[in-house]
């Protein structure tokens, strides 16, 4: 399996992280090269095995679904890049 | 007495119980270390003030009768942990200002134990490399030197700060976290201690997530004593965090015997690397030696898919932090991207992250993407969970067959110089885990301790591994260790 530039361009898109057209080639050849080494994993017989979802194994807890710290507004926006009137303000969503 | 910051921490308690000194005097004594320490670049975060405060409260705790275990003891705080009040940015410029309004669980657990906050310490960015060359604060620097050459040399990662600052008695000890060897790579490249616990025993709660089914806590610090102490105070079960265990934490301190008679450890044959140096494959056989001459019985094992352990984990914790570092998003903290006229908010999106984060924190969150997307799930992501399930069963297998603990060396070389990697792809600079990574994906309790220094008087570490909740055991076997390699070299001060 090869990285393209096409596919380095998706898998950014899809990170949602602004890669320059001119810096696709390194990237796609990075991908390449980690993908490489991860292809290794192929040797392994893994017919019949489980994948892992826990290393220790537990029954997660469960609780009551009812608010517990609620009523904290200030302190959630506090490190708001942009709040507004209570809210987190964002650039236009929908056109 | 020697200069208090020289202090072990068990050494500060007892003089502090026997009234010989004040944690205000210790704490002040770190903080001229600190402020002494510029050139090692590990506090980023200095918060003088406030431990001030803390050592103030400490001592008329102490003064009252009323002194908890880690009471009046000054520690370093890695920026990973969120600490209310005090910025904490995982070494990121996407969190850059963000000060959380709440405290992690394990630096509450330490503050109840009445310890002193020096400040933050310095890391590889979310924890995701092996030198703390990827911190927007600039590397932290190692206190050793290969002899009377001044080359700077990496503290490893991502723990860089951590393993700085105890190295070079700055603080009493310090915390860290270990994904895939933080904590025992730094710790074993600055001649101290690093412990990660069995995962679940230190709470996740309030701590920057990178990739949360490998990420655990534990203490760094001087020597293993300390590394019981300090771990004692950290653990608890929290329901704030749901793989979390709800185990009761034992005495650790107290399993530090100093018998290991009967004890099985076990050498797994797959460690032995090709073209590792000659001195960590002598070290190991002396560790070995020393543990048999304590009456443990040594045996060879194997553990057959260690070979594997390296890509398995190269797709599942970028996969993991894809998903974990999605939040960074320019809205709810940290660094939002100045946008263009028109732009919308994927184009916000795009910039904050862009711009946030580094090259390799980059790397790593497209990787995990592209392994998790439509496609490649089960090709990459289930196949690398499967072979995990295998690595831990190697362990299970080994264990259930007799073997106590297992040794391993900690890392594959020395501290190697700042800069030195910069041209290495990035799979080379991964094989520094190679020892270190199969532990996080068993999930198994692992500790690095100093046991000798190379031909250029590098210290060199050698990694006990241990059954699952058995950190006590573990700290036993270590102190053992500790005992016979009499480690007791310290970095000539040049800073």
């Amino acid at each position: 399996m090869s990285i393209d530039k096409a596919t380095a361009a998706k898998v950014a898109k899809l990170a949602r992280i602004k890669v320059e057209e001119d810096a696709l080639p390194a990237l796609a050849e990075e991908f390449n090269t980690i993908l490489g080494f991860i292809e290794q994993l192929n040797e392994v017989d893994v017919e019949g095995v489980e994948p892992m979802t826990s290393v220790t194994p537990m029954r997660l807890k469960r609780r009551e679904d009812v608010v517990t710290e609620g009523g904290q507004q200030d302190k959630i926006l506090a490190n708001a890049p942009d709040a507004r009137e209570g809210f987190f303000a964002v650039p236009k969503v929908v056109e | 007495m020697t200069e208090l910051n020289k202090l072990t921490i068990a050494q500060a308690r007892d003089a502090l119980k026997a009234g010989e000194t004040t944690s205000t005097a210790l704490t002040e004594s770190c903080l001229a270390a600190i402020d002494a320490a510029d050139a090692l670049n590990a506090f980023v975060h200095k918060t003088p003030e406030l431990a001030l405060e803390q050592a103030k409260v400490a001592d008329a705790r102490i003064a009252a009768g009323d002194a908890p275990a880690l009471c009046g003891i000054p520690l370093g705080i890695k920026d990973l942990f969120c600490t209310k009040g005090v910025p904490s940015q995982a070494a990121s410029n996407i969190l850059e200002g963000f000060k959380p309004e709440y405290e992690s669980t394990v630096s509450q657990n330490l503050f109840d134990a009445g310890a002193v906050m020096l400040g933050k310490l310095n890391m590889d960015e979310f924890a995701m490399g092996s030198s703390n060359e990827t911190s927007c604060y600039g590397n932290a620097v190692n206190p050793w030197r290969r002899g009377n050459d001044d080359t700077a040399l990496t503290p490893g990662g991502s723990s860089g700060g951590s393993a700085s600052a105890v190295s070079a008695d700055l603080c009493l000890g310090a915390t860290g976290t270990d994904t895939g060897g933080s904590i025992r790579q730094p710790a074993a490249f600055t001649g101290i201690t690093g412990i990660k616990p069995t995962y679940g025993r230190c709470s996740r709660w309030g701590i920057i997530a990178f990739a949360s089914s490998l990420d655990q806590a534990g203490p760094m610090t001087k020597d293993v004593r300390d590394a019981a102490i300090m771990l004692q105070a950290m653990c608890s079960h929290d329901p704030k965090d749901s793989t979390s265990v709800d185990f009761p934490v034992p005495d650790f301190e107290a399993a530090l015997t100093g018998d290991i008679r009967g004890k099985t450890i076990g050498i797994p044959k797959e460690y032995h690397l090709d073209g590792m140096p000659e001195e960590i494959d002598q070290l190991w056989t002396r560790g070995k030696e020393m543990l048999a001459d304590a009456g443990a019985k040594v045996v060879d094992i194997s553990l057959p898919h260690t070979k594997y352990a390296l890509p398995a984990y190269y797709v599942i914790a970028p996969a993991e932090a894809s998903s974990n570092l999605a939040r960074y998003d320019g809205v709810r903290y940290g660094h939002r991207a100045r946008l263009a006229q028109g732009d919308g908010i994927t184009e916000m999106y795009e910039k904050t992250r862009a711009e946030g984060f580094g090259h390799e924190v980059q790397r790593r969150v497209m990787v995990g993407t592209y392994v998790l997307s439509a496609g490649f799930y089960d090709a990459y992501y289930n196949r690398a969970r499967k072979v995990r399930a295998l690595i831990k069963k190697d362990f299970d297998d080994a264990f259930a067959a007799g073997v106590d603990a297992i040794l391993t060396p900690a890392t594959p070389s020395a501290a190697f110089g700042l800069g030195e990697m910069t041209e290495a792809d990035p799979v080379q600079m991964y094989l520094n885990d190679v020892f270190t990574v199969t532990v996080n994906l068993a999930g198994l309790p692992g500790i690095s301790v100093p046991a000798g220094v190379d031909k250029q008087g590098l210290p060199l570490g050698l990694q006990l591994i241990g059954r699952p909740w058995e950190e006590g055991d573990l700290l036993n076997t270590a102190y053992v260790l500790e005992r016979a390699a009499g480690f007791v070299s310290k970095p000539a001060k040049w800073w």
